[in-house]
C-alpha cells in the first residue's frame, strides 16, 4: 500500500515538520512494514507557464520540435524547445528552469539543441514523477487552474513523501489511506477524521434490484445509481496525481472515482454500465459449465464454487475479483449502478487462486473488509461522480445486509499483562483497546460459562473512539469484556487483543527475562557422532560443499544409472525450479557430482570435498498425507499416518575426489587421488562413529565396475550402507572431472545407528608380544579382507592384530595368483608366549586360508 | 679412523711405585685432552685403559704383591683408575655434545617449506553458524530438535495455524509433492519441526531447530530457493513475551557480543500473537552511524538496527492443535535465516556464493566463523 503523505494529512492532523520518514518510524513501532520511504528529490525552479508562440520546426532526423516562448510571469518570455505536440498556444504548462533538479536527480541547464538555446523545458507528467499519464505528451493544466508564474511544486504538490507499506494478512484495513491514519493517529495521539464518516442521502430502498441466493458469502450488498454522467470527463488533476502517488494509473472518470475511493476507504466498489444491466443483480455461485469475459478480455471457465455477479444475461462480474466486459463502463456511459459489497474473504481467495487473478479488489477482500463500509463507499463514489462528472444521485438506495454484528469476547482483564509478562494497568489496557476502535465492558465473573449478550447491564469503560476511563474498580481476576471494531475481524482470541494492548504499551517497555530450562543432556549422540565425521573428514583434508537437492535424467544419465535402477524412482515437485529437474536426489552424487564440476570448471582441479544432506526415498506405495482438523490435537494414529506418508529420509555423506592428493613437489612425485583413497576415506568415517564395516567389490554406477566397494554393517550378511571407488572412464567424462576421479556415498544414519552406543573398555596385555608374518598365494579373484578375515578366524584369542602390507602378482607365482603377506602380532593377556604356541597359532590360521581359498604359504 | 699407535711403546708399571702410577695416571689424562675426536678418545682408550694398558697390568700385580703390601698398592692403584675412568668419561661429554652439536648444525633445513601431505579441508560455514547456535542453546539446557525436510502440509501448516485458504499460506512460496493434493510439500520454514516436538514431547519444552528450507524463490543476489533456518521453540508454565526478549537477548549477545541487545518490532506470524520482528543492535557501529553521515555503516546501513528474523508468544491455537493445554502452558518462538545472519555477520555479500559449493568459500573459513 502506498500512502502519499499528503493524503494522510488529510485525515491526520500530524504535528508541524513531520516528514515522512518520521511517520514511517511510528508507523514500524506501532507493527507496520515500512518497507519505503519515498521522499522527492525534486527542487525548483518549477513554474506555471502560458504557452505565447510556437513555431513548428521539422528537423532532419524526422522529428518535428516546437521552438515555444512562455510567459512565466516574467517580463520577458521565456524560450524553450519542446518535442511534444499535445498544446496549444494559451495552454498552461509546467516549465522546468535552469538550476532546477528533477527527479532522478536530472539537472537542468540551458543548453543549446537544434539550433536553439534551450532555457529549460516543458514537462511531462513521468518527468515531474508522476508516472505515465498516458498522454504520451506534456502536462497541460486546466484553463485557470493557475496564472503564469505560479510554483508548480506547491500546486501539483511534487514535493510528497511516498510511505510504501508491506501489509501483514492481519491487517487488511490497513490497505486504505483511512487504516494507516488509524494507526498514525493512535501513533502520534491525535484525533483521526474518518473518511468514512460522511453524511448518507440514501433511502435505503428502492434501489437496483438485487437478490443475494448466498448470504454466506456475500453478507452485505449496496448500491446507488448516479444518472447523466458525462464519462469522458477528465478526473480532477488532485485526483490523478493521488492515484499516480499510490501507484495506479489514471483511466477515465469512472474508473479513477471507484479507485480512489477504495485506496481512500479500503472499499472495492465495482461501477456498472445501466443501460448495459438487463434485470435484476444476482449474487450466486456459478453453474458448470458457464464462462464469463473479465475486464481484461479474458474468456473464463468458471468454477462451480466461484461467486459470482449476474443478471438476466448471465455472469456479469467474478465477485470481488473481476468485472466482466460486458457491463463496463464506456465512454458513451451516462447511468452507473455502484455496488459496494461485502464478499466472504476465503470464498475470493479461491476464486483468486483459481483464476490466477489478483486484483486490488482480492487482495483486500482476502483480508477481509469492514462490513459497515459498503453503503458509505457507494456514497462518497456517488458523491465525486456528481461533483467531477456532472451526475445525478439517486436517492434510491439498495441494501441487503445480513452481516453479523462483531461477537463480544471475553478475556480476563490481566491478560494482556500476562501475556507480556510486563505491568500493564488495567488503565492501559482498556485505553490502548479502545485506541483500535474496541468497545471494552466489565463482565460479570461468571461470564466464562455463559455467553455474553452485546451490550450487557455492565459498566461501559471506553467506547469506539473515546479515550475516557469511566471505572477502574476492576481487579487483575476479573475478565473483560471486548467488542472488536467492524474493521478489525482479524480479532478473535484473547491473545489478538493483548497483541494489540501489548504494541501499543510498547514491545520496548517489555523486561528482559532468561527462562530456565528443567536441563537438557546436550547433543545426542547421533548428532555428535555426525559432528565428528565432519571434523575428520576436514582433518584428512576435504572440504564441506553445499548444493541443491534437486535432479533429474540429465544426472541420472550423466551418472550411467541404468533405465531400471532403484535410484531413478524419485520424489517429483508439482512445481519445480526447472522441468530438467523436477526430482529430489536419491543418491547425494547426483548433486555432489555437479558441484564438483562447476569446482573443476573454475579451475580447480585437485578437488577433494564432501558434504552431507537428506536423500529422499519413495516408499514402496504412496500414501497422500491427511490434513486432520486443528481443533484439537490429531490422535496417535492420525500422527502416525502423517508420518508414515512421507518418503524416507535418511542423511547421506558423499565424498568426490579428483586430481592429485599430493601435488608434485619438492619431496618428489605427487600422489594422484584413486579408488583406494575414497575406499579409505570411507573408512575412516566408518571408524570415527565406531564402526567396523565390510567390504566386498561390487559393480554398481556410477562407479568403474573392477573398482568399487560396497560398505555394510552387522556381519557378512549385513545391511548396505554405501559404496566408495573409482567413477567409471564415462561418468568423469560426463561430468567434466579428471580421469580416475573417485567418490563415496554412505547412509550416514544407518552407520551410526549401528555404531555402539558406548564403549566398554577392554584390559590390554604388557607381556610381550610375538610377531609372525605370512605370505599366501591365493587365486587372485579371493579379496583380501575374505584372507584375512580367514586368518583371523584361524589364528584365535591369541592373535591381537593382522595388517596386509604386501601384494604380489608376477611370473613367480604364476598367472590367475596373487601373493598376500600379512603381519601377525600374537599376546597373552596372562603370559609371554612359548614359541610353540605361536607356531601353533600361527599354522591354525593359515590352516584355515588353505581349506578355504586353497592358500598355499609362499617361502623366502 | 687412526693407524695403529707405533709411537706407543708400553711400560712396565710397578704398583708399588708412587710416581710411576701418577705418570702412567698423567699420561692418560694427557692422551684423553689430546684427543680431537671420538675415534681419538677411543683410540686413547683402548692405550690406557684396555686390557693391556699399564694400569690394567699393574693392578693385576697386585695380587703378586706381599700381604703388607697388597692394601697400599691396591689403593693407589684403585685412585689412578678412577682418575683415569674420570678423565675418560668427561672428554667422552665433550666431544659427544661437540660432535651432536656439529651433526645438528649441519641438519638445519627450511621449514618454511611446503609438505605433500593433503593441508586441512574446510567446513562450509553454514555448518559452522548452525552447530555456534545449537551450542549456545544446549548450555542453556535445551535440546537440538529435527525434522525431515518433505514434510507433511498439515505439519507445515494447519498445525501452526496457517489455515489452508489465508494469505500468508500463499504468501509463502511452496513446493509441492507430487501428485498434487499429496498433502506433503517441501516444508517452508523449520516450525514444522516444532510442532513434533509438541506432538512428541511433554512440556517443558525447550527445543532449537536449524534446518534446510525451501521456497519457490529464483536465486539472485540476496535469494535462494533453498536456505537455511534455525528456530526456537519454549513451551512452559508461566512462559511471557518478558521470556521471549531475555532469550533473544542472551543469543544476541552470544551470536555478536557483550552489550548488544535485541528489539522487537509488531508483525504479523500466524503461529504467533503477539508476533514482532526482531532486530539487532548493530554489532558494528552499535547505533554510532544513526543520523552522523561522517560516520556511515555499511553493517546497518546506517540504520543503528539489523534486521534479523520473527518472533512472538505462540498462539494458543497452535498450542491446541498440537495437544498442549493451554490453560497450564504458554510458550514463545523465534526464527532466523542462517544465510541471511551470515551476510551481515561475516560480510558475505552475494548469496550465490554461499549455495554454489565452489570451495573457495569454505576455504576461507576453514574451522571457524
Ligand atoms: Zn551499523
Amino acid at each position: 500500500m502506498r500512502v502519499p503523505l499528503s493524503w494522510l494529512r488529510e485525515y491526520v492532523d500530524l504535528p508541524d515538520g513531520v516528514t515522512g520518514r518520521d511517520v514511517a518510524e511510528q508507523l514500524i513501532r506501532a507493527g507496520l512494514e515500512v518497507e519505503t520511504v519515498e521522499e522527492s528529490d525534486l527542487t525548483g525552479p518549477l513554474v506555471v507557464g502560458k504557452v505565447l508562440t510556437y513555431e513548428n520546426e521539422p528537423q532532419k532526423n524526422g522529428k518535428t520540435i516546437r521552438w515555444c516562448s512562455l510567459d512565466i510571469g516574467k517580463d520577458e518570455p521565456q524560450w524553450v524547445v519542446c518535442g511534444a505536440h499535445n498544446f496549444e498556444v494559451g495552454d498552461l504548462v509546467v516549465v522546468v528552469l535552469p538550476g532546477a533538479v528533477l527527479p532522478g536527480g536530472f539537472a537542468i541547464s540551458a543548453r543549446k539543441t537544434y539550433g536553439h538555446v534551450s532555457n529549460g523545458m516543458i514537462c511531462s507528467s513521468a518527468e515531474l514523477g508522476l508516472g505515465d499519464d498516458g498522454t504520451h505528451g506534456i502536462v497541460v493544466l486546466e484553463p485557470g487552474e493557475a496564472t503564469p508564474g505560479d510554483d508548480a511544486i506547491e500546486l501539483l504538490s511534487l514535493s510528497d513523501d511516498v510511505l510504501d507499506i508491506a501489509v501483514t494478512p492481519d491487517r487488511g484495513y490497513c490497505l486504505s489511506i483511512r487504516g494507516v491514519a488509524r494507526e498514525a493517529a493512535t501513533a502520534y495521539g491525535v484525533p483521526l477524521k474518518d473518511p468514512a464518516a460522511l453524511p448518507l442521502n440514501g433511502s435505503g430502498s428502492g434501489g437496483y434490484p438485487v437478490r443475494v441466493d448466498d448470504a454466506e458469502a456475500c453478507s452485505v450488498f449496496v448500491t446507488r445509481t448516479v444518472t447523466g454522467i458525462d464519462a469522458k470527463a477528465l478526473s480532477p488533476r488532485w485526483m490523478q496525481k493521488r492515484l499516480l502517488a499510490a501507484g495506479m494509473r489514471p483511466i477515465s472518470i469512472g474508473v479513477d472515482v471507484t479507485n480512489y475511493v477504495m485506496l481512500e476507504l479500503g472499499q472495492p466498489i465495482h461501477g456498472y454500465d445501466k443501460d448495459r444491466l438487463s434485470g435484476e443483480i444476482v449474487v450466486r455461485r456459478a453453474n458448470a459449465g458457464e464462462k464469463l469475459m473479465t475486464l481484461d478480455d479474458q474468456t473464463r471457465e468458471l468454477d462451480p464454487e466461484d461467486l459470482l455477479i449476474t443478471d438476466d444475461s448471465g455472469a456479469i462480474g467474478a465477485a470481488g475479483v473481476m468485472g466482466g466486459a460486458s457491463t463496463e463502463i464506456s465512454d458513451a456511459t451516462t447511468d452507473v449502478v455502484i455496488e459496494a459489497a461485502h464478499f466472504d474473504p476465503i470464498v475470493i481467495a479461491r476464486a483468486s487462486r483459481r483464476h490466477k487473478l489478483s486484483s486490488e479488489a482480492s487482495r483486500r477482500f482476502e483480508r477481509e473488509v469492514d462490513p459497515n463500509l459498503p453503503r458509505y463507499a457507494a456514497q462518497r463514489v456517488a458523491d465525486l461522480l456528481s461533483e467531477y462528472a456532472g451526475g445525478t444521485v439517486l436517492p434510491d438506495e439498495t441494501v441487503v445486509d445480513t452481516h453479523p454484528k462483531p461477537a463480544p469476547v471475553t478475556l480476563r482483564a490481566d491478560h494482556a499483562a500476562r501475556v507480556a509478562g510486563a505491568v500493564i494497568t488495567l488503565d492501559e489496557t482498556v485505553r490502548h483497546l479502545a485506541s483500535v476502535g474496541c468497545t471494552v465492558e466489565a463482565a460479570a465473573a461468571d461470564a466464562v460459562a455463559a455467553p455474553l449478550a452485546a451490550g450487557a447491564h455492565a459498566p461501559v469503560l471506553a467506547e469506539v473512539g473515546s479515550t475516557s476511563v469511566g471505572s477502574t474498580s476492576v481487579e487483575g481476576d476479573d475478565l473483560l469484556t471486548v467488542t472488536p471494531p467492524s474493521w478489525r475481524p482479524d480479532l478473535r482470541d484473547p491473545n489478538d487483543f493483548a497483541e494489540e494492548v501489548i504494541r501499543l504499551f510498547g514491545f520496548d517497555n517489555v523486561p528482559s527475562v532468561l527462562p530456565a530450562a528443567p536441563g537438557g543432556q546436550g547433543l545426542t549422540v547421533s548428532q555428535r557422532r555426525r559432528r565428528r565425521v565432519a571434523t575428520a573428514l576436514v582433518g584428512a583434508g576435504l572440504t564441506e560443499v553445499v548444493s541443491y537437492p534437486f535432479t533429474g535424467d540429465a544426472d541420472f544419465d550423466a551418472m550411467g544409472v541404468p533405465a531400471d535402477d532403484v535410484r531413478r524412482t524419485t520424489v517429483k515437485l508439482v512445481n519445480p525450479i526447472s522441468d530438467e529437474e523436477p526430482s529430489m536426489q536419491t543418491t547425494l552424487l547426483a548433486t555432489l557430482l555437479r558441484t564438483a564440476e562447476r569446482n573443476v570448471g573454475r579451475g580447480a582441479n585437485d578437488l577433494a570435498i564432501f558434504q552431507t544432506g537428506l536423500v529422499f526415498l519413495p516408499k514402496a506405495e504412496t500414501k497422500p498425507a491427511p490434513l486432520p482438523s486443528v481443533a484439537q490435537r490429531p490422535s496417535d494414529a492420525e500422527v502416525q499416518t502423517l508420518y508414515d506418508a512421507l518418503p524416507d529420509q535418511p542423511l547421506h555423506v558423499g565424498v568426490v575426489l579428483t586430481g592429485a592428493l599430493a601435488p608434485t613437489g619438492w619431496w618428489g612425485k605427487g600422489r594422484p587421488a584413486g579408488w583406494a583413497d575414497a575406499v579409505q576415506v570411507a573408512r575412516l568415517i566408518a571408524s570415527v562413529v565406531g564402526v567396523e564395516p565390510v567390504v566386498k567389490n561390487v559393480e554398481l554406477a556410477p562407479w568403474h565396475p573392477g573398482r568399487c566397494a560396497e560398505f555394510s554393517v552387522g556381519g557378512p550378511d549385513g545391511t548396505v550402507i554405501g559404496h566408495a571407488g573409482e567413477l567409471h572412464p564415462k561418468v568423469c567424462q560426463a561430468f567434466g572431472l579428471p580421469a580416475r576421479s573417485s567418490a563415496v556415498e554412505l547412509d550416514l544414519d544407518a552407520l551410526i545407528a549401528a555404531g555402539p552406543e558406548s564403549i566398554a573398555a577392554q584390559p590390554f596385555s604388557s607381556y610381550p608380544v610375538a610377531k609372525e608374518d605370512v605370505a599366501l598365494i591365493v587365486p587372485a579373484e579371493v579379496a583380501a579382507a575374505d584372507v584375512q578375515a580367514a586368518l583371523v578366524e584361524g589364528a584365535g584369542e591369541l592373535l591381537e592384530s593382522v595388517r596386509l602390507f604386501d601384494v604380489y602378482t608376477g611370473e613367480q607365482i604364476g598367472e590367475g595368483k596373487k601373493s598376500l603377506a600379512f603381519a601377525l602380532r600374537f599376546r597373552a593377556p596372562d603370559r609371554t608366549l612359548k614359541e610353540n604356541e605361536v607356531a601353533d597359532a600361527r599354522q591354525a590360521a593359515v590352516q584355515v586360508t588353505v581349506d578355504r581359498f586353497a592358500a598355499v604359504q609362499r617361502v623366502g | 679412523m687412526s693407524g695403529p699407535n707405533t709411537d706407543y711403546d708400553p711400560v712396565e708399571v710397578t704398583p708399588l711405585h708412587a710416581e710411576e702410577v701418577e705418570r702412567t695416571r698423567d699420561e692418560a689424562l694427557t692422551a684423553f685432552t689430546g684427543a680431537a675426536d671420538l675415534a681419538a678418545l677411543q683410540e686413547a682408550k683402548t692405550a690406557h685403559l684396555g686390557d693391556k694398558s699399564p694400569i690394567v697390568l699393574a693392578n693385576r700385580e697386585i695380587g703378586a704383591l706381599p700381604p703388607q703390601a697388597r692394601k697400599e698398592a691396591g689403593q693407589r692403584i684403585g685412585a689412578a683408575r678412577k682418575a683415569i675412568n674420570e678423565g675418560f668419561a668427561s672428554r667422552l661429554a665433550v666431544l659427544e655434545a661437540e660432535h651432536e652439536e656439529r651433526m645438528l648444525d649441519t641438519e638445519r633445513v627450511d621449514v618454511t617449506l611446503p609438505w605433500h601431505t593433503p593441508r586441512l579441508g574446510a567446513r562450509h560455514p553454514l555448518s559452522l553458524i548452525s552447530e555456534q547456535v545449537a551450542d549456545v542453546f544446549t548450555a542453556l539446557g535445551w535440546d537440538v530438535a529435527e525434522g525431515p525436510e518433505v514434510e507433511a502440509e498439515w505439519l507445515n501448516f494447519d498445525a501452526l495455524n496457517f489455515q489452508p485458504d489465508h494469505p500468508a499460506r500463499q504468501m509463502q512460496d511452496t513446493f509441492f509433492v507430487e501428485p498434487a493434493g499429496s498433502g506433503k510439500v517441501l516444508r517452508t520454514h523449520t516450525s514444522p519441526v516444532q510442532a513434533r516436538s509438541m506432538l512428541s514431547r511433554k512440556p517443558p519444552i525447550y527445543v532449537i531447530c536449524p534446518g534446510r528450507v525451501f521456497r519457490t524463490d529464483e536465486l539472485d543476489a540476496t535469494h535462494t530457493p533453498v536456505f537455511h533456518q534455525v528456530e526456537g521453540l519454549v513451551i512452559d508454565e508461566g512462559i511471557t513475551l518478558a521470556h521471549l526478549k531475555g532469550t533473544l537477548d542472551h543469543f544476541v549477545v552470544s551470536m555478536f557480543g557483550e552489550g548488544l541487545e535485541a528489539r522487537l518490532r509488531p508483525n504479523f506470524f500466524p503461529f504467533t500473537e503477539p508476533s514482532a520482528e526482531v532486530d539487532l543492535k548493530c554489532f558494528v557501529c552499535r547505533g554510532a552511524s544513526v543520523g552522523n553521515p561522517d560516520r556511515p555503516c555499511r553493517t546497518c546501513g546506517s540504520e543503528g538496527w539489523i534486521e534479523w528474523g520473527g518472533c512472538g508468544v505462540v498462539n494458543p491455537r497452535v498450542l491446541q492443535a498440537n495437544g498442549i493445554d493451554t490453560d497450564r502452558y504458554s510458550g514463545f518462538a523465534f526464527g532466523m535465516g542462517l544465510e541471511r545472519t551470515l551476510m551481515f555477520r561475516n560480510g558475505v555479500e552475494d548469496m550465490r556464493d554461499m549455495v554454489e559449493g565452489d570451495v573457495r568459500f569454505s576455504r576461507q573459513f576453514g574451522m571457524e566463523i
